[in-house]
């Protein structure tokens, strides 16, 4: 599917609308504008980009140095499970590197990788704050999933369905 | 007697308004705020000795005090800091899902103590649930009057909102955190003018993390006297504690400041994993020095810690086994600090850079002798040279594997490789 089909919907809009009031400046509200729309389309296409920044009223750059700056938005398409392990070092002590090869091989990708259907994608991820329960793992903007083992993968992928 | 006012017991549910205020909850922000003057509650936190607890340890009090008197030409703002991000720290979370309205009381205080407009809390982006735990806090309090104009009957407005992050841990250092929230990079502004003077959107900014701010209730309640009976003379009250890596309980603890180290693993945590040694503690986050295990017996205090050569950060304590490679550690460090640095200050861009590829290459066994020299070198260049405390930080972490565990680097070099076929993977 190519981006340009892609585009703010109006209840987005409203939603990002209703952030901005909290700040003296509109642009505060870009951080939390941009988890919106993720949590729409996934990602953050270009051409919504621009739209965001007309909305907020600062220019396209503005915009997109934030989505590139910070690890969470993804400026093209992820998985639509994108399965976040992390390998800092509580989790790695916990075995976070089995966990990743073991997501590799059941998924038939490489981290930084997106199944053909598009379904999964795999990421490493810096501390997720829940060392004394590692590995932990986050898909997508839900809910920690935590203490998962490098035996329990089965289990993890039945959870992300 | 051990006390604790931060965390509720096990299996207590005090997220409700109702439940927080069966606790004796927003007794001691209604007090604040109906008998106590400004300058009045400053001075009983400056008097409990309240540091802070985001890992530099500074005076609450007495960063409070720089905030200029209410009445100036701009408005002044809460930042408070929730962008918990420090690997091996996991203890604020504790609060914004356990105890949300702790902090909310805690906010209401501090903005009543520096004239606050509004508080935004900073929420690191991958707390859901304690985002979706706070938020439901703030209405129930605005709801009831806590919040909002003429809030607990005073004259004043004061409002608290909760803003997210999306994972870049530099979102911690406080400018890092004010340009976020403005909706900018993250990246650390020049100092001075430091936030007190110039914060957010340009005006008078007090900067405290979630625990600290959750620590004023309880000193507001019950006095600085009976807060400084609590810990050591110069690190006083309870903290939060994680401890995770190669122990049988890990999670977090209140404990007091200047508890034995060697009580929190062995007591509260139950000891090293499977009967094995232990060789290595990170004390308070991975910024900060790694200690071996004959230190086990040091305190947790800032100047107990100070003195065995390393600093008490966020009090997140990690645990390592004897099969543990140090060089893996280092190596897993090395490439945090390498994927966080913002980018601007040359020193902290190539430095950390430099820093994981010399210890891969130790790792890899394609190490020289001539390799650590210079690991301590780069380290040398990166300390005091850069806007904020990122490059120091992973300076100090690297070089302190080395110098802690020197002769481990030395055998990865001579023998061509890991002499730890146990350990972890980096």
């Amino acid at each position: 599917m190519s981006d340009a089909v892609f585009t703010l919907s109006e209840a987005v809009k409203q939603q990002i609308l209703s952030e901005v009031p909290r700040y003296p400046e509109a642009r505060s509200a870009l951080l939390m504008a941009l988890h919106h729309v993720q949590a729409e389309i996934g990602h953050v296409p270009i051409n919504v980009q621009r739209e965001l920044a007309a909305l907020l009223g600062i220019r396209p750059i503005e915009v997109r140095e934030v989505v590139t700056f910070y690890p969470m938005y993804h400026e093209h398409p992820v998985g639509k499970r994108n399965i976040q392990v992390c390998v800092n070092i509580a989790c790695a002590l916990a075995g976070a590197r089995s966990v990743v090869r073991g997501l590799e091989q059941k998924l038939g990708i490489r981290v930084g990788e997106r199944t053909p259907d598009g379904a999964y994608s795999i990421e490493e991820v810096q501390c997720l704050g829940s060392c004394g329960t590692a590995v932990c793992v986050m898909v997508n903007n839900l809910p920690f999933i935590e203490n998962v083992r490098p035996d329990g993968l089965d289990e993890l992928l039945r959870t992300v369905g | 007697m051990l006390e604790r006012y931060l965390l509720p017991p096990e299996g207590a549910d005090w997220r409700s308004i109702d439940a927080y205020r069966q606790t004796g909850g927003y007794e001691a922000a209604q007090r604040a705020l109906q008998t106590l003057t400004s300058e009045a509650v400053i001075e009983e936190v400056k008097a409990s000795g309240l540091r802070g607890r985001g890992g530099a340890g500074f005076g609450t009090g007495q960063k409070w005090s720089f905030m200029p008197k209410p009445g100036g030409p701009k408005p002044t703002f809460i930042a408070c800091n929730g962008d918990e991000s420090e690997p091996g720290t996991f203890k604020d979370r504790q609060i914004l899902e356990r105890n949300p309205h702790l902090l909310v009381e805690g906010l209401i205080i501090t903005g009543h103590a520096i004239g606050a407009r509004a508080a935004y809390v900073y929420l690191r982006g991958e707390y859901v649930t304690a985002f979706r735990t706070l938020v439901r806090a703030v209405e129930e309090a605005r709801s009831a009057g806590l919040l909002g104009p003429g809030h607990l009957g005073s004259q004043r407005e004061f409002d608290v909102h909760i803003m997210r992050g999306a994972g870049a841990y530099i979102c911690g250092e406080e400018t890092g955190m004010i340009e976020s929230a403005e909706g900018k990079k993250g990246q650390p502004r020049k100092r001075p003018p430091f936030p007190a003077v110039y914060g957010l959107w340009g005006c008078p900014t007090t900067v405290n993390n979630v625990e600290t701010i959750s620590q004023v209730p309880s000193i507001i309640r019950r006095g600085a006297n009976w807060f400084k009976t609590i810990g050591t003379p110069t690190s006083t009250g309870n903290t939060l504690y994680g401890i995770s890596g190669h122990v049988n309980r890990p999670g977090v603890y209140e404990l007091p400041l200047g508890t034995p180290l060697r009580e929190i693993i062995e007591i509260h945590a139950g000891g090293v994993r499977n009967g094995k040694r232990l060789k290595a503690i990170i004390p308070g986050g991975v910024s900060m020095p790694v200690l071996s295990a004959e230190q086990i017996d040091v305190r947790m205090d800032h100047e107990s810690l100070k003195q065995a050569g390393t600093l008490l950060g966020t009090g997140g304590i990690v645990v390592m086994d004897e099969t543990a490679c140090m060089v893996r550690a280092a190596i897993v460090i090395a490439r945090f600090f390498r994927h966080e640095t913002c980018g601007q200050c040359t020193q902290c861009r190539e430095g950390t850079a430099w820093l994981y590829k010399l210890l891969r290459r130790v790792e890899g066994g394609e190490g020289t002798m001539a390799d650590l020299d210079t690991i301590n070198e780069i380290g040398g260049y990166m300390e005091g040279q850069t806007i904020c405390a990122l490059s120091d930080a992973a300076a100090w972490a690297a070089t302190g594997f080395l110098r802690r565990f020197r002769a481990e680097f030395e055998a990865h070099v001579t023998g061509g490789g890991c002499p730890l076929p146990e350990s972890f993977e980096a």
